[in-house]
């Protein structure tokens, strides 16, 4: 128990020092977080009423974020199969990484449903027993099960290794395998749940198709391995700490499939729905060509397909995949193309027209984007925060045994990419 | 202030106090910050907690809930701030103690009849607070051997709007935020399509040729996918066959807006006023006590009403007979006449939801 209590507090030393480039970087995200404190203040006062949301289209912003970082959170596993599973272990050397990734896009996913329902005082209505919990009906209930589960487990199967190699002492991965295996399904599940609360709407055609959570699960391991790729480059570049080449190929060659499945997805939808397009066709069309004179999300949708299209070719051809500088692009085409494609063209076209036929359109307002800018924020801090640690961990510079060096060095030796060239900046050197 | 009436120029402070701009909103609250209304009784040394700007209350009350159930009344903090605010409505418009007792409320369903009258006590205060208005509130249970259902005849109806009048001042509404449970739908003769729908048409020019009126509302389905989306069963199927809500047990994630196939849940984006004159002071827990901002609300076949033997205010105020409310238990009623007569369709019926609102026209069905 004392052990646990100096790890924390070590921990908390760790992640108050740093370089003046450290400090910039968590001070401009508290910054964010304080615009984001500030906005809500006035959501707080006045009532939903500052966002853009209206009846007809009664989910807007936060619900489109909610939906793609909970994707970003379950993209996680794609470290932890090859990792746990088949033993890689310049993919293990990096997987406390990806965890890291995982629980802080929870915690974003949360921030955004927190930020979007109507009544916080309320929140503890939630709490089975306390409040009134309507399990296993409601796939909000359900969410809430697997999002705070997930949060758990990426805290708890980290913390676990973090803290037996701050003592200096190597676990058998057998010893966790269970909650690792546990893991992995709960991935799957928490995006399904997602998909789920939108696809169980009788009332809304748009969503109301079982592809949803496939189309979820493709496009999250598409956004999730683009985001982590780019992570991972950061982490080597502003850190010393060890990124082996082979990861990145892997996670670049997981995109480039998943986003072929996921165009495919959409392929499909837009065939089924357009071939003798019906009633259940309409929010299709106002998305992809507007209906009735309306056309808010045309240009932003076509914007996506062209954005996911570029990224899949670069991904796809052999040269730019391998090449850096074009996977780059490709990574950054790809999150923001998926992010628009299953954030707002998702959400927002689900409720246009509403159920009694009226179009309405939606814009989120800026104060809304206020409310949103510090929940990512608080991601990347929290994120920030967690990498840290877990690499002064890792390296040996943080721990009971100091000059222990816990085995990454040598992860993967024939993979990792010469280190020197990483020129350490903000963690360890001021 | 409780027994006082409030002075006029306060009345409109409060009535005006919120519109749809949330500028208008920020420059009101404001005045409203000067605090003239709790003046009229200060309390001597509590001026710490009536002097926070609202915004500061507003953080201090919420850490204070964090505290959790337990905490609250041994901090010595808060027992002074009781005490400052008793009387005052600072706490968004309610007392200290009357906002502590709708946060901590329980569910409907496992209140005790003198938690219900608490509540029922503070409903009433805290109207008598916004709209210096004496209103009675009750909680009004389901009558024995009632299922309720509704008809409406699409040959009577010329698309006045009589309807939605009536259940907006039945009901306490928002007029700001202009809440209507009734969509009252232009549609062309031989279509059906609700997407060919005019929601917004002129009511002064009606009947118009060539179009025939379709009124939409909550269908009180048998099988509500509201009920079923909702996280925290803050809406459920009555004995009676009414789909009501808990307003303050609603969360206000809107899970029910997305999962309603008939448009009938609104949602309160601010604080809904209403005049002081305009507000219906007889009032049902379940039905159309004033409301909060960020809560769901629809039509519930006037629970304040047809729980008491009345018709609904839409049928009321309805000056074609278009409409027919009754019990579908009671083989003598009218609606039972019309579904055994007539020939009847549900609006989207194939998605299973059951409603028991029944549309119909003038021709009888042919006898065998």
């Amino acid at each position: 128990m004392r052990t646990f209590f100096s790890f924390v507090m070590d921990g908390m030393k760790t992640a108050l020092k740093g370089g003046p480039l450290y400090y910039m970087w968590m001070l401009f995200l508290l910054v964010l977080i304080g615009i984001t404190g500030w906005s809500y203040s006035y959501q707080l006062r006045d009532g939903m009423v500052i966002t853009g949301l209206s009846d007809q289209v009664s989910w807007g912003f936060y619900i489109a974020n909610f939906a793609f970082f909970v994707g970003i959170a379950a993209a996680g596993v794609l470290l932890t199969v090859p990792a746990y599973i088949f033993h890689r272990k310049d993919v293990k050397s990096v997987v406390l990484i990806g965890e890291a990734m995982a629980l802080s896009s929870v915690l974003v996913a949360m921030g955004f449903v927190g930020v979007d329902i109507g009544r916080i005082d309320r929140a503890w209505h939630v709490i089975p027993y306390l409040g009134k919990f309507n399990w296993p009906s409601s796939m909000l209930a359900w969410d809430i099960v697997v999002l705070n589960g997930y949060l758990f487990l990426n805290l708890f199967i980290p913390m676990y290794i973090l803290f037996n190699h701050y003592k200096g002492k190597e676990v058998p991965v057998r010893k966790y395998f269970f909650w690792v295996v546990l893991t992995c399904f709960w991935a799957i599940s928490i995006h399904t749940v997602t998909a789920w609360l939108l696809s169980s709407n009788v009332a809304r055609p748009f969503w109301h198709t079982s592809l949803m959570a496939p189309r979820f699960i493709s496009s999250a391991f598409t956004a999730g391995p683009a985001l982590m790729i780019i992570i991972l480059q950061l982490v080597r570049r502003y850190t010393d700490y060890p990124v082996s080449q082979g990861v990145i190929k892997m996670l670049a060659i997981i995109m480039a499939i998943a986003m072929q499945i996921s165009l495919y997805f959409v392929a499909a939808e837009l065939f089924t729905d357009f071939y003798f397009e019906g009633a259940h066709a309409a929010s299709m069309h106002y998305l992809f060509l507007g209906l009735d004179g309306f056309d808010g999300l045309k240009s932003w949708i076509w914007t996506a397909v062209g954005l996911n299209l570029t990224a899949l070719v670069l991904l796809m051809v052999h040269k730019t995949r391998n090449n850096m500088v074009t996977l780059n692009i490709a990574c950054v085409l790809g999150f923001v193309g998926i992010w628009i494609e299953k954030g707002m063209g998702l959400i927002v076209t689900g409720f246009i027209p509403t159920p009694l036929g009226e179009i309405f359109e939606y814009t989120p307002t800026l104060r809304e984007l206020g409310v949103s800018v510090g929940i990512y924020a608080l991601g990347a801090f929290v994120f920030t925060i967690l990498a840290k640690v877990a690499i002064e961990i890792e390296l040996g510079r943080m721990g009971k045994f100091k000059n222990i060096n816990q085995g990454v060095g040598n992860a993967g030796e024939q993979n990792v990419k010469p280190v020197a060239d990483a020129t350490p900046v903000s963690v360890t050197v001021s | 202030m409780t027994d006082k009436k409030l002075p006029k120029s306060l009345q409109d402070i409060i009535s005006n106090q919120n519109t749809k701009s949330s500028q208008q909103v920020k420059n009101q609250q404001h005045a409203t910050n000067v605090q003239p209304i709790e003046g009229v009784r200060p309390i001597e040394g509590h001026q710490d907690v009536e002097n926070m700007p609202d915004l500061a209350k507003r953080h201090f009350f919420k850490k204070v809930g964090m505290v959790g159930v337990t905490g609250i009344a041994a901090t010595t903090g808060v027992a002074v701030a009781v005490e400052a605010t008793k009387t005052k409505p600072s706490w968004g418009g309610s007392s200290f103690m009357d906002a502590m007792g709708d946060l901590f409320q329980d569910h409907y369903t496992r209140m005790t009849d003198k938690e219900m009258t608490e509540a029922l006590d503070r409903i009433k205060r805290k109207a008598k607070r916004k709209f210096g208005v004496d209103i009675n509130c009750e909680d009004t249970k389901p009558m024995q051997d009632t299922y309720f259902g509704y008809a409406l005849n699409l040959s009577k109806c010329r698309g006045y709007r009589e309807c939605v009048e009536g259940c907006i001042r039945e009901n306490n509404q928002g007029r700001d935020s202009q809440v209507q449970y009734i969509r009252v739908l232009e549609m062309d003769e031989g279509d059906s399509n609700l997407e060919h729908s005019d929601h917004y048409y002129d009511p002064a020019t009606v009947p118009m040729k060539g179009k025939y009126y379709l009124p939409v509302q909550c269908q009180q389905c048998d099988n509500a996918p509201c009920v079923k989306a909702c996280p925290v069963e803050a809406t459920w199927t009555d004995k009676d066959g009414i789909v009501v809500i808990d307003y303050n047990w609603c969360i206000g994630c809107r899970m029910c807006m997305s999962a309603c196939p008939y448009w009938a849940r609104h949602f309160n984006w601010t604080e809904p006023q209403i005049a002081a004159e305009d507000l219906n002071p007889n009032t049902n827990y379940l039905g159309n006590r004033p409301r909060m901002k960020g809560v769901v609300e629809k039509c519930h076949f006037c629970t304040q009403r047809t729980r008491k033997g009345r018709q609904p205010a839409c049928m009321e105020a309805c000056p074609t007979g278009a409409r027919v409310f009754g019990n579908l238990l009671d083989p003598e009623s009218e609606i039972r006449w019309i579904l055994e007569n007539k020939t009847v369709f549900r609006l989207k019926e194939e998605l299973g939801t059951e409603p028991k609102f029944w549309y119909f026209t003038d021709e009888a069905r042919a006898r065998t």
